[in-house]
C-alpha cells in the first residue's frame, strides 16, 4: 500500500512547528502504524534527514506511552485501541494521513510528536493513592468486596494515562483521567477512608495545572483507547460535591 | 583475579533461614535514615516497590526511568498473574509446594534459600496489593479468585483480568506517588543511567543522561539499586517493550559486578507468529490461555499442506486427525507444562514439518472444546481482551478459528549476580527483579516474575539494604566532585562523541536486526557447539562493523532517539557474545538452555548435575578480552535433584 504522510515537525519546545509531507510506498497491510513510522524513519536516516520523534514502548496497548492525533482522532480512527495496536489495513491505499502530537496546553511539545505529560503524574501525586505502608496490612481475604464492585473498579483502573482524553477535549479537561482513578478507589472499601480528601485534592491539582473544565461533551469517552465510561465522571462529581458539602 | 563469591546464605533449616537472617542483620535508626541517600534505577515492580518502601522508611530516594512516567515500565505489560501460596482453594498448596514447584520449574539451577524466601513472602504481596486498592478478580462471595498456570497442579495465581502486571504496577506506582508527594522520593523520568560510579571499591552513584536536553548529570548516593529488568531485546524481536535494554546491568558488569548465567533465556510458547521482515516486536498471548486452550497441529502432513494452500480451514480438520501433542507427551500436566517444555515441543513439531502457517512456524491454540463446555460468554469474560487483541493484529476471529502461536523471547533468568542480601559483587550496589539472576534458575514459571519483583522490592531489599547502610551512618553526603565521577562522566561523553562522529551508512535498527538474527539462529531455542562458536565470531565482526559504519543523525544536546538506541546496542553487541560464551561453556541442557548434543532419547533436556550444578558468574576483562568465569556451586541441602517429570 502507498500513503502520503503529513507529519507535524517541531525541533523543540521553543521552536515553531510545521507540517511536512512524506510519501511512503510498499507498506504491507499487516504492518502496524508505528512500524510504518519505523520504516519512514529508517528511510529518512538513510537519506541524511532527521527521523520523526514519537513516543512508544510496549506496542501492546498497555503502557500508555504512544499517543498521536491521526486524521484528527486521538489514537487514530479505530475505536478502543491505542495507536500501537492499529494496523495499516484500517486505511485505504493512497490515503493521505495527517499525524499530529497531542494538542493541549498542559502537554507541551518536546519534539515533533513527543509531548510532556508530567501533569498527569502530578495529579496522581496529589491524592491518587491509598495511604498504606508496606507490611501494615490485613490478610487479602479480610476485606470482602462484592464482585460487581471489584469489576467496576477494574473497569476504571484500566486507564493507561495516555492523555487522549485531555488532548481530545475541546476544553482541555482531564476529568476522565481524574475520574478513572477516583472512581476505581471509590468502589473499594480500602479507598473509601480517604475518598473525600482524594477527590478534592486531585480536582484542585488538575485546575492548578491548567486543564480546562468538563462540559459533558463525551468526546473523551469516544476517543479513550480503553473505552473508560464517562459514568465515572458522574461518580467523581458526586464524590467531589459530597466532600465539599462537608467542608 | 577471580571473584570470591560469598552467597551469604544463612545457616539453619530452610523454613527458618529468612527469619534467622532478619534477626541477625543490622537496622538503621530513623534519625540516621534521614541522612542516607539511595538511588533506584528503574520503576517497574521491583524499582517502584523498593523506592516507595525505602521512602516510607525515611531514606532519601532518587528514582530514574527512561519513560515519561514511572507508570510505564514494562512490568505493566504482564498479563497473567501473581503466584502466592495462600491455599485459598484448599487444593493442598503451601509455601513448601510453591518453593518446590519453582525450584523444579527452574530445573534445579536456582538457590534453594532464595527461592524458599520468595515463596515465604508471596502471601504478603497479595495482602499488600489488596490494601493498595488493586482490583483483583473476585468470586461471588467477595473473596479473591485464583487460576492455574504452567508447572503447577494447584490454582495459586491471583489476577486482575488479563492486566495483572498493569494493576500491580499501578499499585506500586500509587505508593511511589505517595512518597513523591511526601518528599522522600524524587522522580527523574526521561533519564537514562549510562554508568555506575565506583569509588574505594563501593558504589557511590550514577551518571545519567537527561533524555530531553541531553545533559549528562552526576548523582551520588550511599547505595545504588539496579531494577532495570532483562535483556531479551538482544534478540531484536521479543515480547519486551521497545525501550527495554540491558545497558544499566551491563555497566555494572563493566565496573566489576559479576554477571550470572547470561545464557538462561526464556522463550515463551504462546506468542503471535512473526510476519514479514519489518516487524518491530512480538506480541505475547497470555499463558492463562492455556487454562482452557488446547494446543495442536494436524496428524497428517496432507492436512498441513491443505492449510497452507488455504484449501482447508483448521475447523475442517476432524478431531481424530489432530495431534494434541502436549496432552499426548505430558499427560499429567497436559497443556499446562512449563514454558520451556511447551516451547521445545512446538519447535519439535514444526521442525518435523507440521507447522501450520505459510512459514511453517506456528501451531494452533484452540478454544473449541472450552467454548462447547463453558459457552462463549464465559470464555469472553475470561479472555475477551486477549481475543480482541489477537483479532486486531491478525484479522482472524479466535472464537471461530483457533489462534496461531509460536515461541518468542520473553524473559531472561540470567542477570547480575547477587548474594542473599541482593547485593552484587560491588559493595553498595544492589540488583532486584528480572535484573538479577537469583530465583528462577534455568526457567521461570508463569506468574512468578511479578512475584519476584514485588518480593524483592517490598519485603527483602528494605531489610537487607539496612545491614549495609548501618555501616554508613557516619559517612558524609556523597560528593560527586571526585576523580571517580570525573572519569565516569568523561568516559560517557567520549563514548557519545565517538558514536556521533562515525557518520556511517547503516541505521541502528538495521544493525540490531542483524544481531537479532545471529542470536535467534545460534543462541535461541536449540544451541550447538559449532553454532555458538560461529555466533561469537559473527557478533565480534558485527561489533566492528557497528563502530565503523553506524549512522546516528542529530547531536548530543537534544532529544535524540537514535543516539539512545545506539548506546543500548553497544551493550547488546557485547552481551550477545557473553550469552554465547556462557551457552558454550554449559555443556548440558537445562530449562530454557537446550544444547542439542545433550538430550534424552525422548528429546527432553538432559542435565548434568555432576559437572554443571553451579551458577556461572562472569567477570569483565575488557571489550576484546575473554571474560573470566567463577563458579557459585549450588549445594542442595533440602531438595533431591531429579529429572523433571511432567508426564505422570
Amino acid at each position: 500500500m502507498n500513503f502520503t504522510l503529513k507529519i507535524w515537525r517541531q525541533k523543540d519546545a521553543k521552536s515553531a512547528g510545521k507540517f511536512v509531507e512524506y510519501p511512503i510506498k510498499n507498506i504491507s497491510p499487516d504492518t502496524s502504524f508505528l512500524e510504518m513510522l519505523d520504516i519512514l524513519n529508517n528511510e529518512l536516516i538513510q537519506k541524511g534527514e532527521e527521523p520523526v520523534a514519537f513516543d512508544h514502548d510496549c506496542r501492546e496497548g498497555i503502557c500508555g506511552m504512544c499517543s498521536l492525533h491521526i486524521n484528527g482522532h486521538a489514537h487514530g480512527p479505530s475505536q478502543a485501541v491505542t495507536t500501537c495496536q492499529m494496523y495499516m489495513r484500517k486505511f485505504k491505499d493512497g490515503d493521505t494521513i495527517t499525524i499530529e502530537p497531542w494538542r493541549s496546553a498542559a502537554f507541551p511539545v518536546i519534539r515533533d510528536l513527543v509531548v510532556n505529560r508530567g501533569a498527569y503524574d502530578q495529579i496522581l501525586q496529589a491524592g491518587g493513592f491509598v495511604s498504606v505502608r508496606t507490611n501494615s496490612v490485613p490478610d487479602g481475604n479480610a476485606i470482602p468486596i462484592p464482585k460487581a464492585d471489584a469489576d467496576e473498579s477494574m473497569d476504571a483502573a484500566a486507564c493507561i494515562g495516555c492523555g487522549a482524553c485531555a488532548a481530545t477535549c475541546k476544553n482541555g479537561s482531564a476529568m476522565l483521567f481524574v475520574a478513572a482513578r477516583v472512581s476505581s478507589l471509590a468502589k473499594l472499601p480500602q479507598g473509601r477512608v480517604e475518598g473525600a480528601r482524594r477527590a478534592k485534592a486531585m480536582v484542585a491539582k488538575m485546575d492548578e495545572l491548567g486543564f480546562g473544565n468538563c462540559t459533558n461533551t463525551g468526546a473523551c469517552e469516544a476517543e479513550c483507547p480503553k473505552a473508560i465510561s464517562i459514568a465515572h465522571i458522574a461518580r467523581l462529581n458526586r464524590e467531589f460535591l459530597s466532600a465539599k458539602l462537608k467542608d | 583475579m577471580a571473584f570470591k563469591l560469598d552467597s551469604k546464605i544463612p545457616a539453619g533449616e530452610l523454613a527458618q533461614k529468612w527469619s534467622n537472617h532478619k534477626a541477625a542483620i543490622k537496622v538503621v535508626s530513623p534519625a540516621n535514615k534521614r541522612k542516607l541517600d539511595i538511588i533506584v534505577v528503574g520503576t517497574g515492580l521491583g524499582g517502584a516497590s523498593a523506592a516507595a518502601s525505602l521512602g516510607e522508611l525515611g531514606y532519601n530516594v532518587k528514582i530514574f526511568c527512561i519513560q515519561d512516567s514511572p507508570r510505564r515500565a514494562h512490568s505493566i505489560a504482564a498479563h497473567g498473574g501473581n503466584n502466592a501460596a495462600k491455599n485459598y482453594r484448599n487444593d493442598n498448596d503451601s509455601v513448601y509446594r510453591l518453593f518446590y514447584d519453582t525450584i523444579k520449574g527452574g530445573d534445579y539451577r536456582a538457590r534453594e534459600a532464595n527461592v524458599y524466601r520468595l515463596a515465604e513472602v508471596s502471601n504478603l504481596i497479595i495482602d499488600q496489593c489488596v490494601a493498595q486498592g488493586v482490583p483483583f478478580a473476585r468470586e461471588y462471595g467477595g473473596l479473591l479468585d485464583n487460576r492455574s498456570f504452567g508447572g503447577a497442579q494447584v490454582s495459586r495465581t491471583f489476577y486482575a483480568r488479563g492486566q495483572t502486571g498493569q494493576q500491580l504496577l499501578l499499585g506500586a506506582y500509587s505508593v511511589l506517588n505517595k512518597e513523591i508527594a511526601a518528599g522522600t522520593v524524587k522522580s527523574y523520568p526521561r533519564h537514562e543511567m549510562l554508568d555506575v560510579v565506583v569509588e574505594d571499591g563501593e558504589a557511590k552513584g550514577i551518571i545519567a543522561r537527561n533524555l530531553v536536553t541531553g545533559e549528562i548529570e552526576r548523582h551520588g548516593a550511599h547505595a545504588v539499586v539496579i531494577a532495570t529488568g532483562g535483556y531479551g531485546n538482544v534478540f531484536f524481536l521479543s515480547t519486551n517493550a521497545m525501550g527495554s535494554n540491558g545497558s544499566a546491568a551491563f555497566q555494572c558488569y563493566r565496573k566489576g559486578a559479576g554477571f550470572a548465567n547470561p545464557c538462561f533465556t526464556q522463550i515463551h510458547p504462546t506468542c503471535i507468529p512473526v510476519h514479514g521482515t519489518q516487524q518491530s516486536k512480538l506480541t505475547l498471548m497470555s499463558e492463562s490461555l492455556r487454562n482452557d486452550g488446547r494446543i495442536w497441529v494436524p496428524k497428517k502432513i496432507e492436512d498441513v499442506e491443505a492449510l497452507r494452500k488455504g484449501t482447508k480451514k483448521p475447523s475442517d480438520i476432524a478431531e481424530a486427525d489432530r495431534d494434541y501433542y502436549l496432552e499426548r507427551r505430558y499427560p499429567a500436566f497436559g497443556n499446562l507444562v512449563p514454558r520451556d517444555v511447551a516451547s521445545r515441543a512446538a519447535k519439535e513439531r514444526c521442525d518435523a514439518g507440521f507447522g501450520v502457517n505459510e512459514t511453517g512456524l506456528a501451531v494452533f491454540l484452540d478454544f473449541k472444546t472450552a467454548i462447547e463446555r463453558l459457552g462463549k460468554d464465559i470464555i469472553k469474560q475470561r479472555y475477551g481482551n486477549l481475543f480482541d487483541m489477537y483479532e486486531e493484529i491478525t484479522d482472524v476471529n479466535p472464537y471461530e478459528e483457533p489462534m496461531m502461536i509460536f515461541p518468542a523471547v520473553h524473559y531472561t533468568m540470567g542477570g547480575i549476580w547477587v548474594d542473599y542480601n541482593l547485593m552484587t559483587t560491588i559493595p553498595g550496589l544492589y540488583a532486584i527483579g528480572e535484573a538479577n539472576f537469583s530465583d528462577h534458575g534455568a526457567n521461570r514459571l508463569g506468574a512468578s516474575a511479578l512475584m519476584q519483583g514485588l518480593a524483592d522490592g517490598y519485603f527483602v531489599l528494605p531489610y537487607t539494604i539496612g545491614d549495609y547502610l548501618s555501616k554508613k551512618i557516619q559517612a558524609p553526603k556523597v560528593s560527586t566532585d571526585t576523580p571517580a565521577f570525573d572519569k565516569a562522566e568523561k568516559d560517557v561523553k567520549d563514548k557519545i562523541a565517538k558514536l556521533l562522529s562515525i557518520k556511517g551508512k547503516q541505521t541502528v535498527d538495521d544493525l540490531h536486526k542483524r544481531l537479532g538474527h545471529i542470536m535467534w539462529e545460534y543462541v535461541g531455542m536449540a544451541r550447538t557447539k559449532d553454532g555458538l562458536e560461529k555466533a561469537i565470531v559473527e557478533i565480534q565482526k558485527l561489533r566492528k562493523e557497528f563502530w565503523a559504519d553506524v549512522r546516528i543523525p542529530g547531536g548530543d544536546k537534544e532529544f535524540n532517539v537514535e543516539l539512545e538506541k545506539a548506546l543500548r546496542l553497544v551493550d547488546f553487541l557485547e552481551l550477545g557474545e557473553l550469552m554465547a560464551r556462557d551457552a558454550l561453556l554449559r555443556e548440558e541442557s537445562c530449562g530454557g538452555h537446550f544444547r542439542t548434543e545433550h538430550q534424552t532419547e525422548e528429546g527432553e533436556a538432559k542435565r548434568d548435575d555432576e559437572k554443571f550444578a553451579f551458577a556461572a558468574v562472569w567477570e569483565y576483562k575488557g571489550e576484546d578480552a575473554e571474560p573470566e568465569m567463577t563458579k557459585e556451586v549450588l549445594d542442595y541441602e533440602f531438595v533431591h535433584r531429579a529429572q523433571r517429570n511432567y508426564k505422570d
